[in-house]
This record gives structure tokens, sequence and C-alpha cells, in this order.
């Protein structure tokens, strides 16, 4: 199996670790109800077909990445820099989280 | 005050010749980590561009003389064997030129031996002159470059140099026994 870092390109999946669904990167509010919480924590579908999860691209880059994947046929079909993501979280913005996802491999600074 | 004895990582490891490679350790140089500060990576380029260097693409590294700067990651890249002074306040800046251990691996078969401990396709189309990439030496982590068709440069952390080098002993060691039955 092979993922796709946006920055490095496609490499062994021994590369990555797995962390686990992406909604792990949308936390709610300080003030959200608890039933919200209880959901971010312990609530998860397990679909039969696409799916998006996080990975961290740990014998690499150390980019965290948003992976769509399918669970059924097994492929992999797209990548994102969490960064990207548009959470608002403090890791956007910077030097490399404005480059274009990919397989462009630009890298100047903007 | 006692007397320290300097030491290189692979004091007494290096070099290793077998299967037409030569690993040997590179000279100590100093290593920095260079991450720009929130707006000022134009002013990071063009200060590496002073150095007649740049700011390296992701899997890329720029090099001059005896320096050298490789990506290593978002908004990170290593400086080596440069004085990072002009890099004071837009960068911020680790010194880490101790903390690696520096090898080359050198000679046609290089690309073979690495093959078995490497899971990128280390070929000259795939991985060009200038290359760059952080990605794992079997179970080490490895920040990997191509500066000529028939070398790489391989840093390891320096506590692991030993690791290291048995590892690709062993690989060279295995690519010589195959080449020597045909």
């Amino acid at each position: 199996m092979r993922i796709t870092c946006p920055l490095c390109g496609a490499r062994d999946r021994r590369e990555f670790t797995y962390y686990g669904d992406a909604v792990y990167a949308d936390r709610p509010g300080a003030d959200a109800a608890p039933e919200a919480w209880d959901a971010y924590l312990h609530l998860r579908d397990n679909p039969a077909g696409e799916t998006r999860d996080l990975w961290y691209h740990e014998m690499g880059c150390s980019a965290w990445i948003e992976v769509t994947r399918n669970t059924v046929t097994h492929a992999v079909l797209s990548s994102r820099l969490l960064a990207e993501r548009g959470t608002g979280g403090p890791s956007g913005g910077d030097i490399s989280g404005k480059m274009k996802p990919a397989v462009k491999r630009r890298g100047k600074p903007a | 005050m006692p007397s320290l004895i300097e030491k290189t990582a692979c004091e007494g490891l290096l070099p290793v010749m077998a299967a037409g490679v030569t690993l040997s350790e590179l000279p100590a140089t100093r290593i920095t980590s260079v991450a720009p500060l929130n707006g000022k990576d134009r002013a990071v380029a063009a200060a590496l561009k002073a150095l007649g260097l740049g700011w390296p693409a992701p899997g890329r590294s720029v090099a001059k003389g005896e320096a050298s700067c490789l990506w290593t990651g978002r908004g990170q890249a290593f400086l080596i064997g440069a004085d990072p002074a002009g890099l004071a306040g837009i960068a911020a800046l680790t010194d880490q030129s101790d903390g690696w251990a520096r090898m080359q691996l050198a000679g046609p078969g290089a690309e073979a031996v690495l093959a078995r401990l490497v899971p990128l396709d280390l070929s000259a189309a795939a991985f060009r002159v200038g290359a760059a990439a952080r990605t794992g030496l079997n179970h080490m982590m490895l920040v990997l470059s191509r500066p000529t068709a028939e070398s790489f440069d391989l840093m390891v952390f320096r506590s692991m140099a030993a690791s290291a080098v048995h590892e690709i002993r062993q690989s060279m060691a295995a690519c010589a026994a195959r080449a020597s039955i045909g």
C-alpha cells in the first residue's frame, strides 16, 4: 500500500502512522454541549466505502495529512495536508501550508 | 579539568568498502535547522541566496561548493556547511551540528546497497541529482540526498551511527555475495 504525501509524493505505508478518523481534527468548541464532546470522543462511522482519516508521515517529512480512501477497494483516493484543511488551527498559513498539494513539488516560499 | 578527546560520530567505524561501494564519514561541519518565521519566507530565501543557495523545494536540495541547504519538512530546511548568521531574526535556527552522523555512500553499486534498506525508488530517473528526502533506513529515520549520480549523502541521528553502519555493511556484504555467484 502506498500513500501520497502532498509534499513527498507516493511513499510506502510503513513511513506513516495511522491516527484515526479525520473527525479528530474537528474538535468541538470549549462551550459545546456534552453530547458533542461525547460524539467527538467516542462515536465513529464504520463506512463500507469512502472514508477519511489522519496519518502522520513519521518516517518522512513529519506532516499530518488527511487521506481519503475506500475501505472496500482499498484504493487511496486523495490526500492533503491537514494544515490546508481549513480548520483554522494554529498550524495553518505558514510557509508550506500555502503550497499547492502535491505532485507538482513546487516549494518556493510564497 | 579533564582532557576530553573529541570524536566524530562514526569514529572507528568507517570507512568500509565492499560491493564496489565505499561508505565513509563526511567531515564534521555546521548543521543548522532553519524554520522561517511567519511572513519571513521571502527574507529567508533572500538570505540563503546571499550564501549562493536558496530555499529548497520539497524533496530537493540546493548546493554551492561545500555549502548546501536540504528540504527536511514543512517550513523547515537544514543548512549544512554554512554560517547561518544572515538568517538570525527571520528564522528559528537550531544548531544540530553534533546531533547527526553524516556518511557518504559512493560507487556504482550504491543504489543497489541502499535499495535493501530504503523504501524509495533510488534510480537516477526517480531520485535525481539534487534530490533530498526524509525517509527510513530500515527502522531508523534518515535524511538522504544525492549530490552526484553515484553518491548518496546519509544523515542519521548520531546515537544510531553504529546501527546505521551495521545495517549498511550487511547490505554491502549481501550485494557482494550476490555478485560473486553471478
